[in-house]
């Protein structure tokens, strides 16, 4: 059996166990730093005092050197060191014969100099006791004595040794549970990014309306999980789009070239004059023109909806356009028997010229098509503009028998046509655009009832008119 | 009768047709030549740029997409070597953004495909600075119609004529390309400034008001209607 768990080599490569264990480097070495600090620092106390210690020994014994002579200081000795301690105690004369002492074992030569010095030793009442370590002091008396005083200094060690080993356990528990805890820790986060890894993959496969799971804890991983999703749901806006437009260009193109088509052959099998071969052959090319048309308006459409516009949109002025296309399309209004009002307050929206122009001259041209009253009466078309708050509005309303209720959602869509006889021509498809300019620009399209007739409302963002100077 | 109208006998043009598409540039050829013009024709943009500043052209036609170099490039490589030739860019794509990037590379004019050779013709001429006025003159005249650009007049027999500005500079239009002719989207690029597709027949409405007040009580008519193509102001019956 494997000792290391599944996955831990991949573990060990990931980002968040890698700077666990940087850290948890770093935390050892400042606490074995900590922990040599305070050894070294109880170490110097303990010698201190150790050293004060042996300095008061002395300056007592020399005094009773100084009061009683030899005698005294022997007599001082030898009770002190009946007296239980860690005192050490040697007096020798100038032969370097002993007079008392409760050391053996001492290195020789350790009398020769005044001063202070460790040595080891050997206590002579404990025989075959260990070897100890002591901190003396060497000092010379008048006629040859040799005076030397100390302290044992094992139990310093004892000390530091008890300051140390526990700092130094604790540090290898912080150690193992840091990197037990970073184990688990890292273990969730990979989780999660395992989840998300899991459902790109998903969507990646096809699925696009997988979106990744937002825990609502607002964390970097929630974030990042909104972002994506709020990408992906433009992905799928797009490939919708897309489809549609594939779908519909199946649909809507292919009927007329199979009418093109039959027309052709039709007229090879049966034409037999050139008359004839002529009328075939224009009739040819004026379907082929309304193929490209409905494919041109199916592109712009597309565009239109994939926003790639947006890098051309400049300031426009959407007054001049709606006077210009008033002006356009006035002759052929009144050709057909309605008149053609503008109103414009001068408003400017950040847009598209010829988007904005065609997107009018589509809602006119709908209009002069569908606007003349029912009752024969002389038709009235107003192209009204204005400023409503932070919009420009503009409106577009006819006399003619508007829009019934159900149907105006539906109208937008490509290559609906509510004049089911489809008698007058159209593609079906100008509305649509509309509908595609409006959302490009940020703005709404709405259908009302004109009372009689049809209001067709274009709101669109509007230039602060301060901002126009 | 011929399937294309030309515009006029005495007008010929050099052409270069720089056009990758074999079979599109054989019927180009075939058909600029039944109008009465010379056409040239390069393969790739690098044989085009060569020939076109090598030979005295009237007038250029440019894919744009070719292969070795692409149209813009090409245009672009022309115009920076102070060739002001007049360029036409020909192209699959069609939206306004396009060409606009096409009439800053340096062509005089853009035309998306698929287009009506009656169109690309119409163009073509309207491109060549032969026939017709140029914007340098300040009065235009074709028979006894004549139009004072700067006065903002226009007579007929000497006798004015009043016209809306609209009217006006439709007819400044037609009158600069005299001879020629002039399709509806090209009166509306060019008199309205708009580029987009209009549908319906807006400008035969524009342009029968403009005919009733030049044309009318007069025996000769001045507006053409050219069949399948577009107008020509020109003298005389037709």
């Amino acid at each position: 059996m494997r000792v290391i768990p599944r996955g831990a080599t991949r573990l060990m490569r990931t980002t968040a166990f890698k700077l666990l264990a940087v850290y948890l480097v770093v935390f050892a070495v400042f606490s074995l730093g900590m922990i040599a600090y305070v050894a070294w620092h109880t170490r110097q106390l303990i010698e201190a005092q150790v050293a004060e210690n042996v300095a008061g020994e002395v300056r007592f014994l020399a005094e009773q050197y100084r009061l009683g002579g030899i005698q005294r200081l022997v007599f001082a000795i030898d009770r002190r060191t009946r007296r239980p301690g860690s005192s050490i105690y040697l007096l020798t004369n100038f032969n370097g014969d002993v007079m008392a002492s409760n050391v053996s074992d001492l290195p020789l030569g350790l009398l020769d100099a005044a001063g202070t010095r460790f040595t080891f030793y050997r206590r002579s009442e404990e025989m075959g006791a260990k070897e100890n370590l002591a901190f003396v002091e060497v000092f010379m008396l008048p006629g040859g004595y040799r005076l030397l005083v100390g302290r044992d200094v094992e139990e310093r060690d004892t000390v530091r040794q008890m300051v140390v080993r526990p700092a130094q356990g604790a540090l290898l528990m912080i150690l193992i549970l840091g990197l037990i805890g970073g184990f688990f820790v890292t273990r969730r986060v990979l989780k999660r990014i395992d989840s998300m890894t899991a459902t790109s993959e998903e969507i990646m496969a096809g699925n696009l309306s997988g979106r990744l799971t937002v825990d609502g804890t607002d964390d970097e991983f929630d974030r990042l999980a909104h972002s994506l999703n709020a990408m992906l749901e433009r992905i799928e806006a797009l490939m919708v789009g897309l489809k549609e437009v594939s779908d519909n260009i199946a649909h809507d193109l292919k009927t007329p070239l199979t009418r093109l088509r039959n027309r052709a052959e039709e007229a090879l099998r049966h034409a037999s004059s050139e008359a004839q071969y002529r009328a075939a052959l224009e009739t040819t090319i004026e379907e082929s023109d309304g193929l490209i048309r409905t494919f041109n308006a199916l592109l712009m459409i597309a565009r239109a909806e994939a926003g790639q516009a947006r890098d051309n949109m400049v300031n426009v002025d959407l007054a001049a356009i709606a006077e210009n296309v008033a002006e356009l399309y006035e002759p052929l209004a009144d050709e057909q028997g309605l008149d053609l009002t503008v109103e414009a307050e001068a408003v400017s929206v950040h847009g598209v010229r010829e988007l904005l122009a065609q997107v009018l001259a589509n809602l006119v041209d709908n209009a002069i098509k569908y606007g003349r009253p029912s009752d024969g009466s002389r038709g009235h078309i107003r192209i009204r503009l204005r400023r409503e708050g932070a919009d420009a509005v503009l409106e577009v309303s006819d006399r003619g028998e508007g829009i019934a209720e159900k149907d105006r959602e539906r109208v937008v869509e490509r290559f609906v046509r509510l004049d089911t006889s489809r008698s007058r021509p159209g593609s079906g498809l100008g509305l649509s655009l509309v509908a595609a300019v409006a959302r490009l620009h940020g703005g709404s399209l709405a259908f009302s009832d004109a009372a009689p007739g049809l209001k067709v409302t274009l709101r669109l963002p509007a230039i602060a008119a301060e901002g126009l100077a | 009768m011929t399937l294309i109208q030309t515009s006029d006998d005495s007008f010929a043009m050099r052409l270069l047709l720089i056009e990758d598409d074999r079979d599109a540039a054989d019927y180009l050829r075939k058909a600029f030549r039944e109008a009465g013009h010379v056409v040239d024709h390069a393969g790739d943009g690098e044989e085009g740029l060569a020939l076109a500043l090598d030979g005295h052209y009237d007038v250029l036609v440019v894919d744009r997409m070719l292969p070795r170099r692409d149209g813009l490039s090409v245009v672009s490589e022309l115009r920076q070597r102070g060739e002001a030739t007049p360029v036409l860019i020909l192209s699959a794509l069609g939206q306004v953004d396009d060409r606009v990037v096409g009439l800053r590379a340096g062509g005089d004019d853009y035309l998306p495909k698929p287009y009506a050779f009656t169109e690309l013709l119409a163009r073509v001429e309207a491109l060549s600075r032969r026939g017709g006025g140029t914007a340098s003159e300040t009065v235009y005249k074709v028979g006894d119609l004549e139009l004072d650009r700067l006065a903002h007049r226009v007579s007929r027999s000497g006798k004015e004529v009043p016209l809306q500005p609209r009217e006006f500079r439709l007819l400044e239009y037609l009158m600069r390309h005299a001879g020629q002719v002039v399709t509806r989207t090209m009166l509306l690029e060019n008199v309205w400034d708009y580029h987009f597709d209009p549908q319906t027949n807006v400008i035969d409405v524009h342009v029968s008001r403009l005919r009733s007040k030049i044309d009318k009580g007069f025996d000769v008519p001045m507006i053409h209607t050219v069949r399948g193509a577009g107008y020509m102001v020109r003298e005389g019956l037709k």
